[in-house]
């Protein structure tokens, strides 16, 4: 494979794929540990009434606009999911299950109903994303690297994955050590005077930037995934926490690229025409790794 | 046209759907509800979700046999194959691995939803007609259905319906209390497994008419919303059945009155309005009725010690108390009692004290008990016994003024 090929067309989604599914595994690992997984699951649901709402509201697909949009509704899900738990004295479980399908169902009635032929904004695209599509027009080779010209022509989705990464990468290390006591004995957590709802809060809003984040890109099903396959994979493997991250990232690299790359040129290997789904071949690839460390993972039994 | 929908006036096509849906409706309630009591509510979302791979592959099958790819039944059957392998592959994660039963949902809901998504991609490249009839199954579209789909629909509604009703009783017990059960000689295994099979079936019929991202939305809401309603299983099971009946029924004739919209949508949307109202005005359970319960209390708690306070003849700072007993012309603005307000502070304060009396009192242990500064001791007491208590205080003292 030449430079000439791969840098134009298949870095830039590899590395968005590889960024988006680091950001998304990354919060993954407490939300598991905290049984909170479908967390994930429901805000990447409410992410599209957000998104559409955003739309209608400024009337242009802009990146601040629809991410602010899309937090909004997270915060509206996570107070409603509370406000009905609480106040109705519903399972969490059922409650979420109210929420977001009712959400979603708006999302997709809203997005029917107005007029969005104009701009690239459908709920198919909103579950499944456009990986493929983040193509680099002004590289020639890998000497496109090095040139700015070419660089001010790389999709925006990439910087705004990598800031979101990083973000994320950051606020990991910054409050480590009171996000891994509060997820394992909350108690315990509390006796030592750490604001425990409020780091409770901010885990599932830094999720909900990574799924707004990831979602602009890969659409949503990545999400879920990732929120879920690599962690739990990697919860199968280790006992220890700084472990868990680490293989957590490493799977969620490992399927990144790996169902780019089968998703992108399995196919032609196979002898058919063309590509199939990038997002879908990537959840499909974490999810054979989860099977794989589920039948043979060393910390697979439960203690 | 919407009234000509909801009255089966469209059509012998839009009749059965808007039936189809109805009964799907209540299926889809009765049965959650046996979910929703077992806590379990979120499986469905899984199973929902794993029905993608079984449809693109039935697909797929046809079209490599030669047929046309866009058989119903086919399609269903082939939905129902790899929502059940999903299912296995949720309860396998969570009994035989250490990942909860939440991760479990999450993974395999992602995983098998993702690998559908690979194969549309498949079904898109093999250039074979009739793939727009697999993108309706996303979000349910009842435009357009052959008049086979809709007696489908119908049929397997009023099959799925039966089986609730069939089982009902076992299920009940079984998702109480499963040890119970065991005991009373149900087979607490094939009771699950006939839930989740009734569950699968709800989600495969449903996948035309709701779409299979929405169709646990109607095995979630309406026993959520027939919670507030009741506190009985069996009148959950009833409600939410109606509750289901009525969102599809309403949601597919507003879907047939208006082709372009996706059905899915709009039955969910339905059953999230009637959730709503559940909520609001639900008479037990409800905000409101617990609103008024919990002015009613702040009221009464006011009331009483702003009389103990003006018996006692103690100076009332909280306005709300103040407002409360002018309103019942029991006090004046300034916080000096009426006529009336001294008649009724007197009785709270010999109440209080015949209270204080009977709470020294061993005798009285059980009766003190009640004691919660409001209840009247006239209502736990025998005049016999309050007789013996004023004996130990004396007679009536005035009120100073």
């Amino acid at each position: 494979m030449s430079g000439a090929d791969f840098v134009p067309f298949s870095l830039v989604p590899l590395l968005i794929g590889c960024l988006a599914a680091v950001a998304c595994a990354l919060p993954g690992n407490f939300l598991i540990l905290r049984r909170q997984a479908l967390i994930g699951d429901a805000i990447s649901h409410v992410v599209l009434p957000g998104i559409v709402m955003a739309f209608l509201v400024t009337g242009t697909i802009a990146a601040i606009p629809m991410l602010i949009g899309a937090a909004a509704a997270a915060l509206i899900a996570v107070a409603a999911i509370e406000g009905i738990r609480r106040f109705g004295r519903i399972e969490p479980g059922a409650a979420m299950g109210v929420v977001f399908t009712s959400m979603f169902a708006a999302g997709v009635l809203i997005l029917e109903l107005s007029d969005t032929s104009g701009v690239h904004l459908d709920v198919e695209h909103a579950l499944y994303g456009n990986l493929e599509s983040l193509i680099w027009l002004d590289a020639t080779g890998w000497a496109s690297l090095t040139d700015p010209v070419a660089l001010a022509g790389l999709p925006p989705e990439l910087g705004r994955i990598a800031v979101v990464a990083l973000l994320i990468v950051a606020l990991l290390a910054l409050f480590w050590r009171p996000l891994a006591i509060s997820t394992f004995d909350e108690g315990f957590a509390a006796t030592l005077g750490l604001p425990v709802g409020a780091i409770g809060l901010g885990l599932v809003i830094v999720s909900a930037i990574a799924a707004v984040a990831a979602f602009d890109a890969v659409g949503s099903i990545i999400v879920i995934a990732m929120f879920i396959c690599p962690p739990a994979a990697a919860r199968l493997v280790t006992d220890r926490l700084v472990h868990q991250v680490l293989w957590s990232v490493a799977f969620a690299l490992i399927s990144a690229v790996l169902g780019y790359v089968l998703a992108g040129y399995g196919p032609l290997w196979l002898g058919f025409g063309n590509s199939v789904s990038a997002a879908g071949m990537i959840a499909t690839v974490s999810g054979v790794i989860l099977a794989l460390t589920a039948i043979a993972g060393p910390k697979r039994r439960r203690i | 046209m919407f009234l000509d929908a909801l009255t089966f006036q469209l059509g012998y096509n839009a009749s059965l759907v808007g039936l189809g849906a109805a009964l799907l409706g209540v299926a889809a309630g009765a049965t959650g509800t046996f979910l929703f009591l077992r806590k379990r509510a979120l499986v469905s979302d899984a199973i929902s979700h794993a029905t993608l791979p079984g449809v693109a592959l039935a697909f797929i099958a046809m079209s490599l046999a030669g047929f046309d790819g866009r058989n119903l039944g086919i399609l269903l059957a082939g939905s129902a194959v790899s929502a059940a392998a999903g299912l296995i592959a949720v309860q396998w994660l969570s009994s035989q691995t250490r990942l909860s039963e939440d991760a479990a949902i999450g993974a395999v809901l992602s995983v098998f939803f993702g690998f559908g998504i690979v194969l549309l991609t498949v079904i898109q490249n093999m250039a074979t007609s009739g793939q727009a009839g697999l993108e309706g199954l996303l979000l349910g579209s009842t435009a357009g259905m052959l008049f086979s789909d809709a007696v489908l629909i119908a049929a397997g509604g009023a099959a799925a319906l039966a089986l609730v009703l069939v089982f009902r009783r076992p299920m009940t017990i079984a998702s109480f209390d499963p040890g119970y059960a065991r005991s009373a000689g149900i087979d607490v295994g094939r009771t699950d497994l006939i839930m989740m099979g009734l569950v699968m079936g709800v989600t495969v019929i449903g996948l035309k008419v709701v779409g299979l991202i929405l169709i646990v939305a109607l095995l979630i809401i309406p026993p959520v919303a027939a919670r507030f309603w009741t506190e009985r299983a069996d009148r959950v099971a009833l409600i939410a059945g109606g509750i289901g009946g009525v969102s599809g029924w309403v949601g597919a004739a507003i879907s047939a009155s208006t082709p372009n919209l996706p059905t899915g949508p709009i039955i969910v949307l339905t059953a999230f309005g009637l959730f709503c109202a559940s909520l609001l005005f639900a008479p037990a359970r409800g905000l409101v009725a617990a609103g008024f319960r919990h002015r009613r209390f702040q009221r009464g708690v006011h009331i009483r010690q702003g009389l103990l306070s003006l018996a006692q003849g103690h100076p009332i700072y909280e306005p709300l108390t103040i407002r409360l007993l002018t309103a019942e012309r029991l006090a004046r603005a300034d916080g000096v009692a009426t006529d009336d307000g001294r008649a009724r502070a007197a009785r709270a304060l010999r109440d209080e004290t015949r209270w204080q009396v009977a709470r020294r009192t061993p005798e009285f242990e059980l009766a003190a008990a009640r004691y919660d500064g409001l209840t009247q001791i006239e209502d736990v007491l025998t005049p016999d016994q309050i007789a013996q208590i004023d004996a130990q205080i004396g007679p009536p003292k005035g009120v100073p003024a």
